[in-house]
């Protein structure tokens, strides 16, 4: 089995390739092609209706809805063309919610991305005790946003004198900060929990891409005298972990464009910080239960978010999904070894 | 994995002694440095517990108290013996661990078939699957609430779970594991007699358990964690609130209980931390490997 295992990578991943069966496995091949068909579908099958039934028929009955006036009720009422198209894109709210996205995006991911590496190159480069400061890393991952908003509105960034942010500008003799009442003040903390919450997941990604990286490499830029430090950084590890870069900024941007959680918590009547995704719950789901408009922003959305994706597999010259199966390639000699 | 560091660095030690001093000192920095973060991503989980067992006037006070001089823990009973809170807890449960189950063994079946019973559909399938994957579960939460409108299961532990039972990305992770299943043990099996069903049932499946716990770890945390499709199933109801709907219903509404509020979310993170004791070594494998989870 390990011997099977070792070759795999070296596979071409992309063609399931039956030709490639030796041919001697002919004779008991002939007689289970029989069941085949049959197998093929009762394995298949439940998949399928499942996305037809959750997946194709919710978004084509949508499509049709977004056609039509349907507050507070499945049944279209009105027929209005592209009217809640141009309704919906042409709205202040969301436009300013698409504002709202790219400043948000535009702190979160560098900066999730720059401390998540940093300190993952940090906990690499302990001689001991990684696991444990990799679990010390990781355990927020656990919260999920709601715990996580419930204790910086309430503990951390509470606006009473003796929340934690306030007690330590108190230090200073700062008066204490109405943390999600006024402006640059809910952005530290609206992204100061999400820091808080995905960093650990991504430091494991990216100690899992430094690991990847041959020691060789660090063997021989030691002789050219790089020991160590910014360079070896910048010439070693930073190219090495570009295919991780990429996967990772594409997940950071997704996340962060469906960033919804801690917005409807922390700040949920807040118009001036409520990202597409709230923006968008509100219109369908809030008060007025708007499903012709709701449905028209939601074939919005999905489409910038799958243009989005597709943009991004091109840009990396498809490095996200090589990754992925580069790694997925990997693992099984670990997983089976 | 920290084995195969410490090979590596083991050789450079031997440097000469002032190399050595410089490396002592950059390591020392290093664990400060480490441990200041660590620490500071604890405090959180410490400010949870302080707060669960602080009498109210300590939070509404003048200062912060590091610990209560009177620490109460009735807040964690108090919490328990207020009905719609078990009901919480167990609704999440049954949610995490259906959901879990049914999308893994689901997406098992479908990948495996794609990538090892020849069929002319296989293709076919496979790219509406990857089209599929393309589109965030996040922004159609209206297109699916629709259908689970129409079909009554609004408010019900159906429509928390159904729809949500059918996941592309592990059809598609599971097709990429199974191309590169050792053929042999398949056709080992195949001349022993079995058909398909006995090759996948006695065979495949013993072999994908490794593969298939990290999935599991990782599909768990993420379906206990979920906020935004509960919200919308179940938001507005009594009949199938999760954990999370639960706790954030006192998060925006104005609550005064906060050391009951603060009870019930340490109790929320019991069942995902003990999978995370226990199943760390999965839970990591998982992330490194797929990319997956996360908010």
């Amino acid at each position: 089995m390990s011997s099977s295992t070792a070759s795999a990578p070296g596979r071409g991943g992309t063609s399931p390739a039956p030709s490639s069966t030796p041919a001697s496995a002919t004779a008991p091949r002939a007689a289970t092609v029989k069941g085949s068909r049959l197998a093929f579908w009762v394995f298949v099958t439940p998949f399928l209706v499942g996305l037809v039934l959750f997946t194709v028929v919710p978004i084509v009955w949508s499509t049709g809805l977004s056609f039509f006036e349907a507050r507070g009720t499945l049944t279209p009422t009105r027929f209005v063309g592209l009217g809640n198209y141009t309704h919906f894109l042409t709205d202040d709210a969301f436009t300013n919610s698409l504002g709202t996205f790219f400043v948000y995006a535009l702190f979160i991911v560098p900066v999730t991305m720059a401390v998540s590496l940093g300190l993952a190159v940090l906990v690499n480069g302990l001689p001991r005790f990684q696991a444990f400061y990799r679990s010390a890393l990781f355990l927020p991952v656990a919260c999920s946003y709601v715990v996580g908003s419930l204790v910086w509105k309430l503990a951390l960034f509470s606006g009473l004198p003796s929340g934690v942010a306030n007690s330590a500008l108190g230090v200073f003799g700062i008066p204490p900060v109405s943390w999600l009442g006024s402006s640059p003040y809910w952005w530290i903390v609206l992204i100061s929990v999400r820091l808080w919450l995905q960093v650990g997941f991504y430091v494991v990604l990216f100690l899992a891409g430094l690991q990847r990286i041959p020691p060789v490499l660090y063997e021989a830029a030691m002789l050219d005298g790089i020991s160590a430090g910014f360079r070896r950084f910048r010439y070693i590890t930073w190219p090495q972990l570009r295919p991780t870069v990429a996967a990772v900024l594409l997940l950071l941007l997704v996340a962060a464009f469906q960033a919804f959680d801690e917005f409807l918590n922390l700040v949920p009547t807040n118009p001036s910080t409520r990202p597409p995704l709230v923006y968008l719950y509100n219109v369908a789901l809030g008060a007025q239960r708007d499903f012709g408009l709701g449905s028209a922003g939601a074939l919005i959305l999905t489409t910038i978010m799958v243009v989005v994706a597709l943009l991004q597999t091109r840009f990396f010259g498809f490095s996200a999904a090589e990754d992925r199966n580069g790694t997925s390639r990997r693992r099984r000699g670990g997983v089976q070894a | 994995m920290s084995t195969a560091q410490l090979s590596r660095t083991a050789p450079r030690a031997a440097g000469t002694g002032r190399r050595q001093a410089a490396r002592t000192g950059a390591n020392a920095a290093r664990y400060a440095a480490v441990t200041l973060v660590a620490l500071l991503f604890l405090l959180p989980f410490y400010l949870m517990v302080k707060t669960a067992v602080s009498p109210t006037t300590d939070i509404a006070g003048q200062t912060f108290v590091l610990w209560p001089s009177d620490p109460d823990w009735s807040s964690f009973s108090r919490v328990l013996q207020d009905p719609t809170f078990p009901r919480a807890l167990l609704n999440s449960a049954v949610m995490a661990v259906v959901l879990t189950g049914g999308q893994i063994a689901l997406a098992a079946m479908a990948g495996y078939a794609m990538a090892r019973i020849p069929n002319r559909a296989a293709r076919p399938l496979f790219s509406a699957t990857i089209v599929v994957l393309l589109i965030p579960a996040a922004t159609t939460f209206l297109p699916n609430f629709l259908i689970v409108a129409r079909l009554g299961w609004v408010d019900s532990l159906r429509g928390l779970i159904i729809p949500g039972l059918f996941s592309a990305f592990n059809v598609f992770l599971f097709r990429q594991f199974f191309l590169n299943f050792p053929r042999e043990l398949e056709e080992a099996g195949r001349l022993d007699g079995l058909g398909y069903f006995g090759v996948f049932r006695r065979i495949v499946v013993p072999n994908t358990l490794a593969f298939a716990s990290a999935l599991t770890v990782l599909g768990f945390v993420g379906s206990w964690n979920a906020f935004l499709w509960p919200l919308v199933v179940a938001g507005g109801g009594s009949g199938a609130v999760t954990v999370q709907v639960y706790l954030s219903s006192f998060l925006t509404a104005q609550t005064f209980d906060y050391s009951g509020l603060f009870a019930a979310a340490l109790l929320s993170l019991v069942p995902v931390l003990l999978v995370f004791l226990v199943l760390q070594r999965w839970l990591v494998r998982g992330v490194a490997e797929t990319g997956m989870g996360g908010g």
